[in-house]
């Protein structure tokens, strides 16, 4: 492969698998290979390591062991939540109402939007203001006794906004209508408490932490209806079918007690340097703008847009000058449309065409920052001078 | 210590990712660039180049060589150029060449500044032409080696300051070779046949496109005779193919061919076979390659469509910038909207596309349509 040297600031998009849990991997993907379904000793053992991820998980959490589905990523936990949890509550209520804000991610709009198309569902989109916050009271007046669910994203993807969940859970509680969180971006950043949260479903994918991709984890407060959606096995106490990945969930596991027990100090560190970024490029690109909120935002997002700019030549030219970053949504196909979570903050498309997210990693220095810093500008303004394809 | 870096336009086909490979063994930086251009909506996946497929497998290849790849959308400027010069092409009566345009606008120009904005010195691409460079000359472009792939028809647009960057690597190599160079190199290719439709028509016919994207094209009229007396009544010229035998509707005692549309007049003119061809044409105002006009009258091979054979002429530039082109023998297939290309022994010297003039009085043919146009 190329002997490009690159300097890694895209870890909203994933980040490198932390040593020490590969480490506690390994026996899973060697010796103890059992099905965790099986009687014998190869069974047991298997067995007895998923349900003490299980049972660490949930610990973190603050939740009960039987609460946890494991799944295989994010993607799935926001897919399995929304249909889950929808179908269910119509099955049980004839509850069809759908409400979720207009900047999750597409894992939760895609299902929303085909469970409104196809399932005879109805959506609501809540407001979001300038910075892609969601207040609370805006759910009030839209809470239906007919709604089945609130899906609002914890930590945003792709402008970094923190929510107020927990406001918003207090309101679902009283209407008793369901709340799922997406907090797929938030595990190396946030504590995950679900009592403080207040939220009935969160998801979470462990290779967004420094674990393994291809696993992750739904949280269901008990007592909240779910229709399985992969059916076939009794696995997960029958919430979802399927032979469970012992080594990835051991893996997140393990990611998920390293982040949430460890994470004052990095998160201070990247907060640092997020604001390094933050003030260096608003000072030194003209007609450039920070998206999402000022301060309530992920310790290691920023993210911004620059007027004029084609967002793909610019992470090209950024790519082609060692810095890996990213537009902040699927770009790898060189699509021009403009984002409709920046749309919705009411950029205009000259503004979200040129979009730009740094996340930077534990792993990233104030001198990786500062080189990022200084090559920009430069690299902004020749972008600027490209046609717009 | 690199002789450069080199941006390739890749497609997923087999010849790019030759050409990527090849620059890479010769020591060059490569770096791999593919242009996403505009397919009508719905029909994404059958478009002719730059499916998700075609974007997978240039992926793969940049990959398994180790160079960064990139996707450049164009979708925007391909509609607003390529795709309206079609359109434009047939509203005013002739037929269109619009890979010409795509070549002149797109890949060597808005693909080629992407190339020199990430620090490139070259833009290479796997069509088969050949370049001589010496030093204090102007870059010459050359028919391949393999004459069943020679690709110059299309790129004679290129003028000195592209052709300065250009490099084309498989202009000696013959199309086996090339199939053997990706077979050894265990390169992923694209399953499907190389096709010959325009890329944006996905397979379909030029005319339900027409309909879709430009109906006032359907415009009914007459069809005529030389001398004016009406024959019957066409459905709208741009469905009609200058040469075209069936389909006209109208009974006579021989077949009858179309060969001209008055746009003017809206009106096709219909004759008999002996009446198709011509020995002159005239260009609209032509590009000469090394960037200066020929000083006087010369004789040329010349190429009148992508597939023809070049015949023998006598090439006059004129001060309007124009050139008139006399054939030793007459020619069926003078296609106003195609290029002639001017050939001295198998170097492109210029070309400009066909004009409409010297008039409909003219009598001229084409046999060809849009769909058998190969794709460049």
């Amino acid at each position: 492969m190329s002997q490009r040297t690159h300097i890694y600031l895209d870890h909203a998009a994933t980040t490198p698998l932390d040593p020490r849990v590969l480490e506690t991997m390994q026996p899973y993907l060697s010796e103890d290979f059992g099905n965790p379904s099986s009687v014998h000793g190869y069974g047991q053992r298997a067995e007895a390591a998923l349900e003490d991820a299980r049972g660490r998980m949930a610990q973190l959490l603050n939740a009960q062991p039987e609460e946890l589905i494991f799944t295989s990523g994010g993607t799935e936990s926001d897919n399995l939540a929304l249909r889950g949890a929808a179908l269910a509550a119509r099955q049980q209520r004839g509850a069809s109402h759908l409400l979720i804000s207009p900047v999750e991610h597409d894992a939760v709009a895609k299902t929303a939007e085909q469970l409104a198309e196809h399932f005879g569902f109805t959506l609501d989109l809540l407001p979001v203001d300038e910075f892609g916050m969601l207040h609370p009271d805006e759910v009030t007046g839209r809470l239906r006794p007919e709604t089945a669910l609130v899906s609002t994203i914890l930590g945003n993807n792709e402008i970094g906004t923190v929510n107020p969940i927990s406001e918003i859970a207090a309101l679902c509680r009283a209407h008793d209508v369901p709340l799922h969180s997406d907090a797929v971006q938030s595990g190396a950043y946030l504590p995950l408490d679900v009592e403080a949260l207040g939220v009935d479903l969160l998801s979470i994918g462990a290779h967004k932490f420094y674990g393994p991709k291809g696993v992750g984890a739904l949280y269901v407060r008990s007592g909240t209806p779910l229709l399985p959606t992969q059916t076939g096995g009794s696995h997960e106490a029958g919430r979802r079918a399927g032979t469970p990945n012992v080594a990835y969930i051991v893996g997140m596991a393990t990611a998920f007690e390293i982040a949430q027990t460890e994470l004052a100090a990095p998160t201070a560190q990247l907060s640092k340097l997020r604001d390094r970024v933050i003030s260096g490029v608003l000072s030194s690109v003209p007609d450039s703008q920070l998206t999402g909120h000022r301060a309530q935002r992920l310790a290691n997002h920023a993210s911004f847009v620059f007027k004029g700019v084609d967002g793909n030549a610019l992470l090209m030219l950024l790519d082609n000058a060692g810095f890996a970053c990213s537009s902040g949504s699927a770009c790898k196909t060189g699509d021009p449309q403009p984002s409709q979570v920046l749309l919705a903050l009411g950029l205009s498309p000259e503004w979200a065409l040129g979009s730009l997210r740094i996340t930077a990693g534990i792993h990233n220095t104030e001198e990786e920052i500062d080189s990022f810093l200084s090559a920009l500008p430069h690299l902004v303004k020749r972008a600027r001078t490209l046609e717009t394809a | 210590m690199t002789r450069g870096k080199v941006v390739v336009a890749m497609s997923g086909g087999v010849d790019s990712s030759v050409a990527a490979a090849l620059l890479q063994q010769q020591g060059y930086e490569v770096i791999g660039m593919m242009l996403r251009l505009w397919s009508e909506p719905g029909r994404e996946s059958s478009n002719r180049c730059c499916t998700p497929q075609a974007m997978s497998i240039a992926r793969r290849v940049a990959g398994q060589l180790g160079i960064p790849f990139y996707a450049v959308n164009a979708q925007e400027s391909f509609r607003k150029i390529v795709v309206q010069y079609f359109l434009d092409g047939y509203a005013s009566g002739g037929t269109p060449n619009p890979c010409l345009a795509c070549n002149r606008q797109i890949r060597w120009e808005l693909l080629l500044e992407r190339a020199l904005a990430l620090g490139a010195d070259y833009m290479a691409t796997g069509h088969y032409v050949r370049l001589v460079r010496n030093p204090g000359e102007p870059v010459r472009l050359f028919e391949a080696v393999d004459s069943h792939k020679d690709q110059s028809y299309v790129l004679h647009v290129l003028d000195q300051p592209k052709l300065q960057h250009a490099i084309f690597p498989l202009g000696e190599l013959t199309k086996p070779e090339v199939r053997r160079i990706a077979a050894d190199l265990k390169l992923p290719a694209a399953t499907s046949k190389e096709s010959q439709d325009l890329c944006f028509l996905a397979g379909q016919d030029y005319r339900g496109f027409l309909r879709r994207y430009q109906p006032n094209l359907e415009q009914p009229g007459p069809i005529v005779d030389r001398a004016g007396r009406q024959l019957g009544a066409h459905s709208g010229l741009a469905n009609y193919t200058i040469g075209q035998r069936k389909g006209l509707g109208v009974a006579a005692a021989e077949p009858l061919y179309v060969l001209a549309k008055d746009h003017a007049r809206n009106a096709l003119i219909a004759g008999f076979e002996h009446e198709l061809g011509g020995r002159e044409l005239l260009t609209q105002p032509a590009s000469w390659l090394s960037g200066r006009v020929p000083a006087g009258d010369f004789d040329a091979d010349v190429k009148i469509r992508y597939s023809a054979r070049k015949a023998a002429a006598r090439v006059t530039p004129r001060p309007d910038g124009r050139a008139r082109v006399l054939f030793a023998e007459p020619l069926r297939d003078i296609t106003p909207g195609q290029a002639a290309v001017f050939y001295v022994n198998g170097e492109v010297l210029g070309g400009g596309l066909i004009s409409a003039e010297p008039g409909v009085e003219r009598s001229n043919a084409t046999v060809i349509t849009p769909q058998a146009i190969p794709v460049l």
